[in-house]
């Protein structure tokens, strides 16, 4: 099982390390620390490193390397996915997950990352239970705790760990009962020159925050659940149900849940909310080249598409640049040679053009290469893939919550060739 | 003081608090001022002073010395106090022995509280202190937790067992916890269920013989009621125990499915993988004509498809499985090719996986939307990944022959963009369809030789060589070209040089009245001026031939050659059996089997996919080939797998005795660029040297000839034979590997450490090497070759170094030999001198191999056979050994040696003593019949070898003392 954690910062310093068995040397790190001069960039560091006698798996995260050593035939999904869990608990205790906020909290992250583990097994990653054990820090608290000499942890018994339901504490109370759903889509797509579709599906998401008291139970149904090729479910979905009725059953976890996550990769589902008509052209002699990029609305179902954002990366010779852009703002790092164009909301009545001028270094031959535009952008109240809640239904108690369903698609890894 | 200073603090950072003040001491005195503090009365100061300690203790600080003082902080009914001092404790026990006894009263004072929470952190915490003394303390309690009435106290105790086993194997043993842990697997409670089945997992992994999860129909039904109520990690730990059962029949199998199939709908991709290897192992049992199999199929897409949209790292490990579920049962995601397509902004590695997957699911029906994405990725910028597309297209050309004349036009529009590495790769594929289309596409080599200057890669050169002499008849100034190259020969790598000297031979033999001059030169020049022995033999060698007999040298250097098969890297079959049963774990990520490589897991059982109860054996052989390429895998006969970089088209026919009419072992397919020259040819002068091998051929019909043929064929079924020799004696062993000894040490090899051990794994012989760098500079260009041996043993393939092995680094290579290289008598009979050259020099040792892994697989005679040959063979022939201090019964020392192809024949009982009766077939086609006497309570065991070539004798008793004592 897990040996050993190490968090590394992207400049190679590890700021933490922390053993569930016996103590395994720093210096294991070296053979990452290899692995990573080698990469490019920081994302392409392998996920699995082979040492002579560790295997070091490790994931990218907000800056940092969450870098675990294990020794034994162990399955390195069960591995990256607790490492993600050590991300969130930190992100879901101090409000992100950075160097600064860890050597902050650095008792606590090392309390709580016993309490994640017992020689390597995973011991409580629910974050109600780590909550009840070890609380957060809250600013009041922490100032209040230092007067009065009060402790964090918690000396109740963690009631979840032991129940068939886990992820849910007993003896919840608010005065306000909600229960809010955010349906997100994503749209992962490839589009060639032409403007055509080579790949396209959408990854969906259920996002939950339910405040209600006491253990209720919740059955929430869609108008057109088959449109859903898989779905992954949080544990407290009932699968059977699902199976056997299409509907979502479940008695939630206090607070902030991912409730589904969804796929949706029929070709023709999927609709292309905008289009983007480019050229970037280099001139065969000479050491000039010239960018034309517009970006129109295609199919938004009559919504507004906002916050689009265009970013290209230029190829390396590239000298200077110098554009102009009819709508929104340009910025372009020479380092980096990344041009990011801020557009906005798009108007379908006058289209955002951004054209102008591209040099090379003296003497560079034309690029080889095509750069990739890469687009960001949301749409507020649509879940492009059609999907709808139909209705939300409580059982168990007998208050009558507040109820909501809020829709939005955004561009996830949404790539326009040239 | 402590209060100014925590106020400076605070004004520093804000209203905010944070843990960053306890790093702000940095005066001398540290340690001191932490001492008195943590004496204090006040209690709160005590804590705050733990927690600096502990602070202190993340970052990799030396506290150690505040161990006493720690310590007595200990007694308190603080929680929070009583966690940091234990955390504290873990850390430091192990460097304070002593010291640490102290703790052990409160351990178990508090393994007797009435909060199960206080003696579960007792339980836990005291089996994390790796200390023996306190392990002896612990025993008890221990007891007493794994039976408490709280769950939550025998789940923490669970975990604790595979903690002491790991401290203490024997006490847990000695102790009887072993069968506690084994009794809490039908516990009331679903998470002491998986934590049980997690600790006995991992004590499992350890002894790899014992019986630990004796899994029976009862157990998988508690292990599948637990299942569903128990934690997304615990559920890890369920499935893949699961994993390890074999049921009864095809309906316990099914009803096993059905119930875990829900669990690929879980959020956990670990969990989601996991449930992916239950069901691909079981679905191995169902019929393939039930209804369910079908809808079990059609379940299996969609979550691996999911898998691919989480976050990169996760997507490596799913795409490293996919890659062994595509192969196995291309049928799941042959319509899921989109999903495969890179994206920009992939990492790398990600980009590697998915190109891989992508030619595997090539196919007539999607080629054309895979070339076009091939040749998009083509002009990406990284050149690792660029270089990779431009090899997949000529894959997918040999792959899908509909589709060869569009990849060869669009390798053409590559090469016109004249982009230096993307033309080389270019070149190297266009000589691999070449041989898979001849006389098909030859109109493009003008364009080819176009682009002659710019080739700086050897791999590339030596390509476009073999293609200039291959068609040497149809390019005008073939000649002038070669010639050309001819001028830097010296500066030629190996390959390149091996290459131009068999194209000019080619030439010459087509053009002989131009080529007169330049053969001669180029023959002085390999002869003559070269000290590398691959070239001065073959040099010679077509000296001769060309000399002696022109005729019969246009009939082999011109022969024609076999054809390349359409899939270049696929897993061997019985591997990808083996790791489609690992799915998830590491071993599936390296595509090696695990007890190739996880450390301490030494002899673990090999595993292997049920087989389906309604006789199957046909249905069982993967399909891989025939369902996506659409051609025949029984074609087999002419075509001979091609090596990514196979140049050694050379001879490798009529190395084959030409009476010999089977298919030409698959081995000498595997050749390197023709070092094989003296193989088969001179057998039949030198094999006499070993002792009448050939004579031997005769004494048993044609069977040598043949046999070899079907020495690896990868067949499911023959695989089947192989395992059911035993007559249903239990699981057989492996093969004996000896332990790994260093060959070559760094001092005499300019800090190149070489240490090694040969082994027989699925009937081909591996030299498993690993290679230190203990130099200072990087070492690369790794290459191996032997010097002749007795028995004919060649590296079947390059040695595979990819990567630059830099200072300090260590690799494994494993490099499997074939039997049909040049033969020469050595003495002792197995040694084997080998040179290793890298970029530095080149280094020789020689080594000795266990004779037992040239034992084939179908070394079991026919008892008549065996008796009448027994008889034949003179008995000055007979040698007689004692083996002595051996304490096996017969039954395990025949089971254990035929683990290493030493097949029993016969037994026969007299008067309390055993005689078994062995037969062994070397690669070489020599038989060695064995009678083995055990007596009951007599560890002296007497072994006599008959055999026509008796040196050999020596060698196989060696062999014999090996196996049974290991």
């Amino acid at each position: 099982m897990i040996n050993s954690l190490f968090l590394i910062n992207p400049s190679g310093e590890i700021f933490l390390e922390k053993h569930w068995k016996s103590v395994v040397s720093r210096s294991v790190c070296d053979y990452f620390l290899e692995a990573k001069e080698k990469a490019l960039e920081p994302e392409d560091v392998p996920p699995v490193i082979h040492t002579p006698h560790h295997y070091l798996i490790s994931i990218y995260r907000d800056k940092l390397f969450f870098l675990s050593v294990i020794q034994t035939e162990v399955p390195p999904l069960f591995v990256i996915e607790f490492l993600h869990r050590v991300a969130e608990m930190i992100q879901d205790y101090f409000g992100e997950c950075s160097e600064t906020v860890v050597k902050d909290h650095m008792v606590m992250v090392y309390e709580l990352l016993e309490e994640m583990l017992d020689n390597g097994f995973p011991l409580a990653t629910e974050s109600n239970v780590l909550k009840e054990m070890i609380r957060p820090p809250t600013i009041l608290r922490s100032v209040v705790n230092t007067l009065t000499g009060t402790s964090n942890v918690g000396d109740t018994f963690p009631t979840g760990q032991l129940s068939t339901i886990p992820w849910r504490r007993a003896g919840v109370r608010y005065t306000n009962n909600e229960a809010y759903f955010d349906v997100v889509e994503e749209i992962d797509a490839i589009l060639d020159q032409s403007g055509t579709t080579v790949f396209a599906e959408i990854q969906g998401v259920v996002e939950a925050c339910v405040k209600l008291s006491g253990m209720p139970d919740l059955t929430l149904s869609f108008m057109n659940p088959r449109l859903l090729d898989d779905v992954s479910f949080h544990p407290c979905v009932r699968y059977k149900l699902w199976e056997s009725e299409r509907v979502l059953s479940f008695i939630p976890p206090d607070g902030n849940f991912t409730l589904m996550t969804y796929h949706v990769n029929a070709q023709n589902l999927v609709a292309i909310p905008v289009y983007v008509k480019q050229s970037i052209s280099f001139f065969e002699c000479g050491s000039d080249g010239r960018l034309d990029v517009t970006v129109g609305p295609k199919q938004t179902m009559g919504k507004t598409v906002e916050g689009v954002m265009v970013t290209v990366h230029l190829p390396k010779t590239i000298l200077s640049i110098n554009l102009t852009a009819t709508q929104g703002s340009y910025t372009y790092d020479n380092g980096t040679k990344l041009l990011v164009w801020d557009i906005g909301k798009l108007n379908p009545q006058k289209l955002p053009n951004l054209r102008g001028s591209l040099s090379l270094q003296a003497g560079a031959p034309k690029p080889e290469e095509n750069p990739s535009l890469n687009i960001d952008l949301n749409i507020q109240q649509l879940a492009i893939s059609g999907l709808k809640v139909n209705r939300l239904d409580m059982f168990g108690e007998k208050y009558k919550p507040f109820k909501g369903v809020k829709y939005i698609t955004k561009a996830g890894k949404f790539q326009v060739r040239t | 003081m402590e209060w100014a200073n925590q106020l400076c603090e605070n004004r520093q950072f804000g209203s905010k608090m944070t843990d960053s003040k306890y790093f702000t001491t940095t005066k001398k005195g540290e340690i001191f001022e932490l001492k008195a503090e943590l004496n204090s009365d006040k209690k709160e100061k005590k804590k705050e002073a733990v927690k600096k300690v502990i602070a202190s203790m993340t970052v990799g600080k030396d506290v150690s010395a505040l161990f006493p003082d720690v310590v007595n902080c200990m007694q308190t009914d603080n929680l929070e106090l009583k966690k940091l001092v234990y955390l504290y404790l873990m850390n430091y026990a192990k460097s304070q022995p002593d010291m640490a006894i102290m703790a052990v009263n409160t351990f178990v004072k508090d393994c007797e509280d009435p909060n199960p929470l206080i003696r579960a952190l007792a339980v836990r915490t005291m089996g994390c202190i790796r200390v023996d003394k306190i392990t002896e303390y612990l025993c008890e309690p221990l007891r007493k937790c794994l039976k408490d009435e709280d769950p939550y106290v025998r789940k923490t105790a669970a975990v604790c067992v595979a903690k002491l086993h790991d401290i203490n194997a024997q006490l847990v043993e000695d102790q009887g916890f072993l069968d506690t842990l084994k009794d809490l697997i039908s516990d009331s409670n679903p998470m002491v269920v998986a934590n049980a089945v997690a600790a006995l997992s991992e004590i499992a992994e350890s002894h790899p013989n014992s019986n630990l999860l004796d899994l029976n129909p009862q157990s998988i039904n508690k292990l599948l009621t637990a299942l569903n109520e128990c934690t997304e990690w615990g559920q890890i730990f369920i499935l893949d125990c699961l994993a390890n059962y074999t049921p009864r029949d095809d309906r316990e199998s099914q009803s096993i499915c059905e119930r875990v199939t829900p669990r690929l709908s879980h959020a956990n991709s670990a969990v989601v993988l996991s449930a992916v290897k239950v069901l691909m192992k079981f679905m191995e049992m169902l019929p393939k004509d039930l209804d369910y199999y079908g809808t079990l199929l059609k379940k299996l897409a969609p979550p691996l498809v999911t898998l691919l949209s989480a976050e990169p790292e996760l997507q490596y490990v799913a795409l490293r499985n996919i890659n062994l579920i595509v192969q196995k049962r291309p049928e799941i995601l042959k319509h899921e090719m989109k999903v495969f397509f890179v994206k920009y902004n992939d990492p790398i590695y990600v980009k590697l996986e998915k190109l891989d997957i992508m030619i595997r699911l090539a196919s007539q029906a999607n080629i054309a939307q895979v070339l076009a994405e091939l040749k998009e990725y083509a002009t990406e910028v990284d050149v690792d990944f660029v270089r990779k597309a431009v090899r997949a297209i000529g894959r997918c050309a040999i792959k899908v022959e509909q589709s060869a004349e569009r990849c060869v036009s669009t390798l053409l529009d590559l090469i016109q963009t004249k982009v230096n590495y993307v033309v080389q790769e270019a070149i190297v594929v266009i000589k691999d369809i070449f041989r898979k289309y001849p006389n098909k596409y030859e109109s493009v080599i003008a364009t080819l030789c176009e682009n002659l200057d710019s080739l700086d890669e050897p791999e590339a050169r030596a390509a476009m060589i073999w293609i200039v002499g291959e068609y040497a008849e149809r390019i005008d100034n073939a000649d002038e070209l070669l010639e050309s190259f001819l001028e830097g020969f010296h500066d030629e790598s190996t390959q390149v040089q091996l290459q131009l000297l068999t194209a000019i031979v080619k030439l010459f033999l087509k053009k002989p009245t131009e080529t007169q001059e330049l053969v001669q030169q180029v023959l002085s020049l390999a002869t003559q001026d070269s000290d590398n022995p691959d070239l001065r033999d073959r040099g010679y060698i077509y000296w001769r031939l060309l000399s002696t007999d022109p005729v019969a040298a246009k009939e082999v250097v011109l022969a024609e050659k076999p054809l390349i098969s359409e899939e270049t890297d696929l897993i061997e079959p019985t591997l990808l059996e083996e790791l489609i049963c690992h799915i998830g774990t590491l071993a599936s990520v390296y595509h090696k089997p695990p007890s190739a490589f996880v450390e301490g897991s030494r002899g673990v059982m090999h595993k292997r996919l049920p087989a389906r109860t309604e006789s199957g054996e046909g249905t069982e052989c993967p399909d891989v080939g025939n369902a996506a390429g659409g051609s025949a895998p029984e074609a087999a006969p002419s075509i001979i797998p091609s090596q990514g970089d196979l140049l050694g088209d050379l001879l490798n026919l009529d190395l084959a005795p030409p009476t010999t009419t089977g298919p030409t072992p698959s081995t000498s397919g595997m050749q390197m660029g023709g070092m094989d020259l003296l193989g088969g040819g001179l057998d039949s002068l030198l094999g006499g040297d070993i002792g009448g091998s050939p004579a031997m051929g005769a004494g048993f019909g044609a069977a040598p000839a043949v046999m070899p043929a079907s020495l690896n064929a990868p067949v499911g079924g023959g695989l089947g034979d192989l395992f059911d020799l035993g007559g249903g004696v239990g699981m057989p062993m492996g093969a004996y590997i000896p332990p790994k000894t260093v060959w070559l040490p760094a001092m005499k090899a300019k800090g190149l450490e070489i240490s090694g051990t040969f082994a027989r794994r699925a009937g081909v012989i591996q030299m498993e090497l690993v290679l230190t760098n203990k130099a200072m500079s990087v070492m690369t260009d790794f290459a191996i070759q032997f010097n002749r041996n007795s028995f004919g043993l060649a590296p079947a393939g390059p040695l595979q170094v990819l990567t630059p092995l830099g200072p300090n680094q260590t690799i494994e290579v494993s490099l499997p030999l074939s039997t049909v290289g040049p033969v020469m008598k050595m003495d002792p009979l197995n040694n084997l001198q080998v040179a290793v050259k890298n970029n530095i020099d080149v280094f020789y040792f020689s080594c000795q191999y266990p004779i037992s892994m040239l034992f084939v697989e179908d070394g079991k005679m026919e008892r008549q056979v065996f008796l009448a040959t027994w008889k034949d063979i003179p008995n000055d022939n007979e040698s007689q050994f004692q083996i002595q201090d051996c304490h096996l019964n017969s039954e395990a020392a025949s089971n254990k040696l035929q683990g290493s192809n030493i097949f029993t024949i016969a037994k026969r009982t007299v008067e309390g003593q055993d005689m078994l009766y062995m037969s062994i077939k070397l690669s070489n086609g020599i038989w060695v019949l064995a009678e083995l006497k055990v007596q009951a309570g007599n560890p002296n065991y007497t072994i006599s070898l008959k055999c026509r070539a008796p040196e050999v004798s020596q060698c196989v008793f060696q062999c014999y003392e090996a196996v049974l004592k290991n």
